[in-house]
């Protein structure tokens, strides 16, 4: 398939960008409307807990569907859908710390060492941190190729502890945490085929090889 | 016969072509115009919390105020049927409200029964009038850390045990849910083990402080609040205060409870509100009251301690939480 030229992506990235923005646009919008319902708090948690783990899906799908599909200028948007999942991540946390926790660092250390749902979310952005730093074209340049591709694969296991982060906090009724889980199973699941396929062709290359050897 | 068979001519040799074929134009746009409303009253179900607010139910009279009542300012009759959870309708605490509007609460029968000297079945018109109806102003404190204050409206729980004549070897009270699949979509799925069962010791139930509420702001206990009969222990988490109850029924051993099935490490039989019993998941030193921005400190047997503390003197609260 013939690539996209350059401006039209350039042209795309902007519809993108604000949609993206949407859901933090409706949540502060339904804020000052009195929308948020008898408890705000919970719902802004909620809210930003779902649009993170949605845009880290959303992230992970973006090679797969690339590849299938042959669209390949998709590659131009991941870098963006990966810093809104940072994005609706750190107000996730911000409204754990400011709103439900009030600074108190006290309470944050025991909850991060007691509960482990917390344990899981907390690692889940603390993997996305790294990932965003280093989000820029310069960093990719500074690392090589290489090893920048290896450090954001990091993404995998930020994805997996946010669903179990979401998995553990859930009284009854796993219906969405699973609904996540599985697109995240599917997602992963496609790299490892790739990868196995990968290998098992280095290892008939290197097969080959030998046998000309 | 008298009924007669439709005819077999079919409608397309009566009508004129112009006219039919307009018909079907008209009906696309029917179509798309009970789709936009369709999406319409989606959004506004969603959108607007306002829109879901019950209509004013049906006053009760007679209502008596009593001593057990809090001074706090009450959470607002919105708040207080739009925030909670009833998870026979959905684990939603926005859902509930709409989706028990249709639910059926007449005719009722709650049925008293095991170890009593007179087993029986009550209307609930008849458990309406056991006892003076009282307002009872209560804490309300959730196990996930939220509380809010509800004027509910009972009667002493005590007075229908009393009725009940349960017998000496009685030790603790056990509480059914209806079951209603048909009414409460949740019930067709294993969200909870249904129907909803609770417990109570007997000196618990007896307490003046527990009651069976059936009204909320001097009206009839919306069908979102668990009408049209629930219990209400305010010294304990709001799960213990079963809801839409059908059956009481009184034995010697302790009955099981649905959310300690589900999970006993985390909600034991007592269930007491207890700031120094931490839950698993949750810290229970503090709550939101709903409405208020900053948590504030959880008190006690959810500051009923002066009435209730006595029923458990002897009993290591950490361990029989």
């Amino acid at each position: 398939m013939k690539p996209l030229p350059e401006k039209f992506v350039r042209a795309l990235k902007v519809p993108v960008f604000v949609g993206c923005l949407a859901p933090a646009f409706v949540l502060t919008w339904k804020g000052f409307h009195d929308g948020l319902g008898a408890n705000p708090i919970d719902v802004i948690t909620r809210s930003t807990g779902k649009w993170t783990l949605t845009f880290l899906l959303i992230t992970l799908s973006v090679t797969p569907v690339r590849k299938l599909s042959g669209l390949t200028w998709l590659i131009k948007f991941r870098r963006m859908l990966g810093l809104y999942a940072f994005f609706y991540g750190s107000l996730h946390l911000m409204t754990y710390i400011w709103l439900d926790k009030f600074f108190d660092v006290h309470e944050m250390l025991h909850d991060i060492a007691k509960r482990k749902f917390i344990t899981a979310g907390v690692t889940a952005w603390t993997l996305m941190l790294p990932l965003a730093l280093t989000s820029t074209t310069g960093w990719i340049r500074r690392m090589g190729g290489k090893r920048w591709q290896k450090l954001h694969r990091l993404i995998y296991f930020s994805a997996t502890a946010g669903v179990v982060h979401f998995i553990w906090l859930v009284k009854a009724d796993l219906r969405l945490p699973f609904t996540y889980g599985s697109i995240l199973a599917v997602l992963l699941t496609y790299r490892a085929i790739v990868w196995l396929m990968a290998r098992a062709r280095t290892r008939r290359a290197i097969a080959g090889q030998a046998v000309r050897a | 016969m008298l009924i007669k068979k439709p005819s077999d001519i079919p409608s397309s040799e009566i009508t004129p072509k112009p006219s039919y074929l307009s018909r079907r134009k008209f009906m696309a746009g029917a179509i798309a115009a009970g789709a936009a409303l369709a999406g319409g009253f989606y959004l506004r179900e969603h959108m607007d919390s306002e829109a879901t607010v019950q209509a004013a139910g049906v006053k009760l009279s007679g209502i008596v105020k009593s001593p057990f009542s809090t001074s706090e300012t009450p959470n607002s009759f919105k708040d207080i049927t739009n925030y909670n959870n009833y998870y026979e309708f959905s684990t939603d605490k926005y859902e509930p409200n709409g989706l028990s509007k249709d639910f059926r609460t007449r005719p009722w029968t709650v049925s008293i029964e095991g170890m009593v000297k007179k087993p029986k079945k009550l209307d609930i018109d008849t458990i309406l009038k056991l006892s003076p109806l009282e307002e009872r102003i209560y804490r309300h404190r959730c196990v996930e850390g939220w509380s809010m204050v509800i004027p509910w409206v009972g009667i002493p729980l005590s007075a229908l045990i009393k009725q009940a004549e349960p017998l000496p070897s009685a030790k603790f009270v056990a509480f059914q849910t209806i079951s209603a699949p048909d009414q409460m979509p949740n019930q067709k799925r294993d969200v909870l083990d249904w129907p909803y069962v609770e417990g109570l010791r007997m000196d618990e139930a007896m307490h003046p402080l527990a009651i069976l509420a059936v009204g909320l702001y001097d009206e009839v206990l919306p069908n979102v609040d668990g009408a049209p009969l629930r219990l209400v222990v305010p010294w304990k988490y709001g799960f213990k205060s079963i809801k839409a109850i059908v059956k009481i029924s009184f034995t010697d051993s302790m009955p099981p409870t649905t959310w300690n099935r589900m999970a006993a490490n985390e909600y034991g039989f007592y269930s007491n509100v207890n700031p120094q019993k931490d839950h698993p998941r949750w810290s229970q030193a503090s709550e939101r009251r709903i409405g208020e921005f900053r948590k504030r400190p959880t008190l006690m047997f959810n500051g009923y301690a002066d009435q209730v503390a006595g029923l458990y003197s002897g009993l290591d609260l950490n361990k029989n939480y």
